[in-house]
C-alpha cells in the first residue's frame, strides 16, 4: 500500500514538473492542465491533461513531454488521456503560477467570466477591469490587442513607464 | 527539453523518435484518450451530421481568416484573426474527430478536411464567401461568431458528452470572437463616412445569407438581437433583407468553395501521407 501511494506521489511529481511550451516559466501543474495521475492496477501510469483552447497546438508537444519525462523517471508503462470535461478555465492557474507569470512580466488573469450559455448580453462599453502594469505596477495601461503571439494571450501597454506587456486573458 | 527556451527545446533531438508540432506535422487523434462511447438513446446518424456541419464550418471560416495574414491593415488585427482562425481550426479538429467515429467510417480528422469536395462539404455559404473589405470580413465575423456562440451555448447540454465538452470550450473562445468583431463594426459603422458606407454595404450584402443559418435551431431572435444591439450601437440601421434560396447545408455552394479548397488541399492530395 505505502509503495504504491508512494509511486501515486512520485509519477505526479514527474508529470507536474513539465513545463509549458509556450509558457515556459509555468510547469503543467502551475498552469492548471494536468487533471490527475494515477497508476492502473497493471501499472501503467495514466496522465490526465486538458487543453487550454481548442486549437491549442501545444497539446501534442505536452502530451509527448509528459510521457517522455514519466518514462524517463523509470515507468515502462505510460498513457497520456485527454480530458475535455469541465474546459479549462484561467481560474485554474495556480497562485505559484500568477506569481511566476508576474515575475515574467506577463499580468496573470483576474477571475474568468462565468460561463456563457443561452442568450449572452453584449457588453461593448469598456467595463474589463484595469490590468496593472506587471513592470511598474501602474495602473495606467491599455488594451493594445486582444490578441497575442499565442492563443492565452493578449497584447498591453503601460503608460507610465511605457513598455508593453502580455496579459493572460481570462477565459 | 531545455526549460528555459522553447524554441531551443523544440529543436532538440528527441530519443522517442516523435515529430514535433512546431514543424507541421506528428499531429495525434485531438480526442486521443477521451472516452468515445456513444451514449444509448443519441441517433449517430443526426450526430455525425451536426458535427460534421459544424466542422465545416469552422474549417472554411478558418482559411478564410487565415487570408488575412499579411494582407490585414495592421499587424494586432492579423494576429487576432489568425488567433481566431486557430480557434475554429482547433474546433474543426475535434469535431472531425467525433464525426469519424460515429458515422461508421473510422475516417480520420484529414479524411475530412483534404479528401472530400466541395459538394461533401455541410458549411453555410456564408463562411465561403471571398474577404471582400475589411468592413466585410467583420460583418460576417460578427455573424457568424454570434450564430455558433448561440448554437455552442445551447450544444454545451448536447446529450453526446464529447460534443457537449467540445461545445462547451467554444463557447469561451467564440464569446472573444464576437466581441472582437462587435468592436470593429462599431468603431467602422461609427467612423469615417467611408469606413460607414463600406460597413452598410457589408450588412447588406451578408445579411441574404442569414435565412440559412436558422434552420437547424432556435436561435434566430437570439443572433438577431446582438445584430441589431451591435449595428445601432454603429449608427447603422439593420437593413431588411430577403433570404436566398439554397442552402449550404444541402450541399448547395457558391462558386467560391471549390477555389477555396483547391488550395487548402493541394499538398495533401500531391503527396498523400507526407510527413516532414
Ligand atoms: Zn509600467
Amino acid at each position: 500500500m505505502v509503495t504504491v501511494l508512494t509511486g501515486v506521489r512520485r509519477a505526479r511529481h514527474v508529470a507536474e514538473q513539465v513545463p509549458d511550451p509556450e509558457l515556459p516559466m509555468l510547469t503543467l501543474a502551475d498552469l492548471g492542465v494536468l487533471r490527475g495521475v494515477g497508476i492502473a492496477p497493471d501499472g501503467t501510469v495514466v496522465a490526465e491533461l486538458t487543453p487550454t483552447y481548442s486549437g491549442c497546438p501545444a497539446m501534442a508537444e505536452m502530451r509527448a513531454e509528459v510521457a517522455a519525462r514519466l518514462r524517463a523517471a523509470g515507468y515502462e508503462r505510460v498513457e497520456v488521456r485527454t480530458v475535455l470535461d469541465p474546459p479549462w478555465t484561467t481560474d485554474w492557474i495556480t497562485a505559484a503560477g500568477r506569481r511566476k507569470l508576474a515575475e515574467h512580466g506577463i499580468a496573470p488573469p483576474g477571475p474568468a467570466p462565468r460561463p456563457a450559455s443561452g442568450p449572452v448580453p453584449l457588453v461593448l462599453s469598456a467595463t474589463r477591469r484595469a490590468v496593472p502594469c506587471p513592470r511598474c505596477g501602474s495602473a495606467d495601461t491599455q488594451e493594445t490587442s486582444r490578441f497575442g503571439a499565442t492563443s492565452c494571450k493578449a497584447l498591453w501597454r503601460c503608460r507610465a513607464c511605457r513598455e508593453p506587456f502580455e496579459y493572460v486573458k481570462e477565459i | 527539453m531545455s526549460d528555459d527556451h522553447v524554441y531551443l527545446s523544440l529543436a532538440e533531438e528527441h530519443d522517442d523518435g516523435d515529430a514535433r508540432w512546431a514543424f507541421g506535422t506528428g499531429f495525434e487523434d485531438p480526442l486521443h484518450g477521451v472516452d468515445t462511447s456513444l451514449p444509448a438513446g443519441v441517433d449517430a446518424a443526426e450526430l455525425a451530421a451536426c458535427c460534421l456541419a459544424l466542422g465545416d464550418d469552422a474549417l472554411v471560416s478558418a482559411q478564410r481568416l487565415a487570408e488575412w495574414t499579411t494582407r490585414a491593415p495592421e499587424l494586432e488585427e492579423e494576429v487576432a484573426l489568425a488567433n481566431i482562425g486557430l480557434d475554429l481550426l482547433g474546433q474543426a479538429r475535434l469535431l472531425y474527430a467525433r464525426c469519424g467515429q460515429v458515422d461508421g467510417t473510422g475516417r480520420d480528422e484529414d479524411a475530412y478536411a483534404y479528401f472530400r469536395d466541395a459538394g461533401d462539404f455541410r458549411n453555410v455559404r456564408l463562411a465561403e464567401l471571398p474577404n471582400g473589405d475589411f468592413a466585410f470580413s467583420m460583418v460576417r465575423l460578427l455573424v457568424l461568431s454570434s450564430w455558433r456562440l448561440a448554437h455552442f451555448g445551447r450544444l454545451s447540454a448536447s446529450p453526446d458528452p464529447v460534443l457537449a465538452a467540445v461545445a462547451a470550450k467554444g463557447v469561451k473562445e467564440l464569446a472573444y470572437h464576437r466581441q472582437y468583431a462587435a468592436e470593429w463594426v462599431v468603431r467602422l459603422g461609427d467612423g469615417t463616412e467611408e469606413s460607414h458606407r463600406r460597413t452598410r454595404a457589408a450588412l447588406t450584402r451578408v445579411l441574404p445569407y442569414i435565412g440559412e443559418l436558422f434552420t437547424a435551431h432556435d436561435a434566430r431572435e437570439e443572433v438577431v438581437a446582438v445584430l441589431r444591439q451591435v449595428t445601432e450601437a454603429a449608427g447603422l440601421a439593420l437593413p431588411a433583407w430577403r433570404p436566398l434560396a439554397g442552402a449550404g447545408r444541402d450541399g448547395d455552394h457558391t462558386e467560391h468553395l471549390a477555389p477555396l479548397l483547391a488550395e487548402l488541399q493541394s499538398v495533401a492530395r500531391a503527396h498523400p501521407g507526407a510527413t516532414w
